[in-house]
């Protein structure tokens, strides 16, 4: 083998060696960090009485939003509000009885199950207390 | 003195002795343009590179009061607007111009397209092209985020979720747009520095090599203009001063149109986002991204057993690969394929066109 052949190796090595200590940091630099995420089992979403039949409202679960409803017979069912299609957040339809993501049109039943549109997956449910007055959301 | 000899005396003598501007200048005389049936669509490429100069423009007045955090940004956008003097002005000629720059440079490329002015020896050149609009799109998106309001804040939070759906590399792609995993302030900074910094940088890079292959090459003839067709060479305008000036007439238009827009449809601020609120109905992005908002729509949840966004991503995504590679898909050696890739072009089109009328007349959900 040439002496020059050798060299251009070393120096074509050690040029993409530097070139990766760069790179590699700034890669590393540009991809958030996990940031550990207090996990939430528990939400207060409402005082009792403050809905009415047929209405609902988005609360914050964590850092996450989620929905509460009242249904036409006082009964009360919670879910995460972020729409399983492409993560927009839902509401309730009082005039179609059905949790509705304005986004794209899509529409889940009062059970979190997608019923048209396009989301591919139901919503999480949440269980629901009443409790000293207070509506209480905890994960199932 | 000059190695080439005597140049003029004073100050053009000076500047000369130090740049040579002179050989630049008989390159400059020496530039024409072609003279034919279809040579207004010559002028698109100059409207383009006016209206992004508008936006270098009005993006650095911008900056000096703009705040890029979640609590601040909606504020100083409403303090622009209301409080700085002309900040109405300087806030909707940038939103007005990117929109007509969008369209402009949509209306560009798809010229060029059905001149076939791509072809060899200009396959790099319509090569930087579709990455420039590639660019001029993602700053639309990242700049549409910046105002903070409920609308901006649902569309970045769809269209940062679309990657989502690309297999192994999604939820890593997904994270790296919005900074986290999901849209917060976080994601306002990043799209920020990507708008303000990263985008122009691309920009200036693609732009120049877009612009000398132009140089180069000069402007295509399309082939029913050419020699070889009409049985003699077209006539031709020099670029200096006569194209130039006539494209001057166009911009000096464009400012007028650009300043009319402002003054009697300043552009909308909207509510300030809040995460915790439901999107609201009637939402949609930018008019340029309506028909893939369509197209998601339409889609049902589960397509040839794939979920539906996933075919969305994927049509999206080799649509824009077969933009990027047309020069290649139609070299002109043959016609017949020459041929499909234009009815192939007006479908498109077509769809396109389509899909964004039904987003904007469309009522209800």
């Amino acid at each position: 083998m040439r002496r020059r052949t050798v060299l251009d190796w070393f120096l074509g090595t050690s040029l993409g060696a530097m070139c990766l200590s760069v790179l590699y940091p700034v890669a590393r630099y540009l991809t958030p960090p996990d940031v550990p995420e207090a996990q939430t089992s528990r939400a207060v979403a409402a005082r009792e009485g403050e809905l009415k039949p047929n209405d609902a409202r988005v609360f914050r679960f964590g850092s996450h939003p989620a929905l509460l409803v009242r249904d036409a017979d006082g009964g009360y069912r919670a879910f995460a509000a972020t729409c399983t299609h492409l993560s927009c957040t839902v509401q309730y339809r009082g005039d179609l009885k059905q949790i509705w993501c304005a986004c794209h049109n899509g529409f889940y039943d009062l059970n979190g199950r997608n019923v048209s549109g396009p989301p591919p997956r139901p919503l999480e449910q949440y269980t629901v207390h009443v409790a000293n007055g207070e509506v209480v959301v905890s994960k199932a | 003195m000059s190695e080439q000899g005597p140049v003029p005396v004073g100050l053009r003598g000076w500047l000369e002795e130090r740049t040579g501007l002179s050989a630049l200048a008989a390159v400059a005389s020496k530039k024409t343009v072609p003279l034919h049936r279809h040579t207004a669509w010559y002028y698109l490429g100059g409207m383009t590179l006016f209206l992004f100069t508008v936006q270098v423009a009005t993006g650095i007045l911008l900056l000096l009061y703009y705040r890029s955090s979640a609590d601040e940004a909606f504020e100083s956008v409403q303090f622009i607007m209301t409080k700085v003097p002309f900040g109405w002005l300087v806030r909707s000629i940038h939103s007005w111009s990117a929109n007509l720059l969008v369209f402009v440079a949509l209306v560009h490329m798809f010229s060029v397209f059905l001149l076939k002015a791509y072809r060899r020896p200009r396959e790099l050149t319509w090569l930087t092209g579709a990455l420039l609009l590639f660019l001029m799109l993602a700053f639309g998106f990242s700049g549409y985020l910046l105002p903070w309001n409920t609308l901006a804040f649902f569309a970045t939070q769809v269209g940062t979720e679309v990657p989502g759906g690309v297999p192994v590399v999604g939820r890593f792609l997904v994270r790296f747009l919005r900074g986290g995993d999901q849209v917060t302030g976080g994601t306002l900074t990043r799209f920020y520095g990507i708008h303000v910094a990263v985008l122009p940088a691309l920009t200036t890079v693609l732009l120049t090599v877009h612009l000398l292959l132009v140089q180069k090459h000069g402007m295509s003839v399309p082939e029913s203009q050419s020699e070889a067709r009409t049985g003699r060479p077209p006539r031709t305008l020099p670029f200096f001063p006569n194209f130039l000036l006539r494209d001057a007439i166009g911009w000096t238009a464009a400012v007028g149109v650009l300043a009319a827009l402002a003054a009697i449809f300043p552009w909308d601020l909207g509510v300030k986002a809040d995460p915790f609120a439901p999107a609201p109905a009637g939402i949609r992005p930018e008019w340029y991204f309506g028909w893939m908002f369509q197209s998601l729509k339409w889609l049902p949840g589960h397509v040839l057993g794939m979920e539906g966004e996933l075919l969305g991503i994927l049509v999206f995504g080799l649509g824009g690969l077969a933009l990027v590679l047309i020069p290649f898909l139609d070299s002109g050696r043959d016609p017949r394929r020459s041929r499909i890739l234009t009815v192939l072009g007006w479908a498109v089109l077509a769809y396109v066109a389509a899909a964004t009328a039904v987003v904007y007349l469309k009522k209800g959900p």
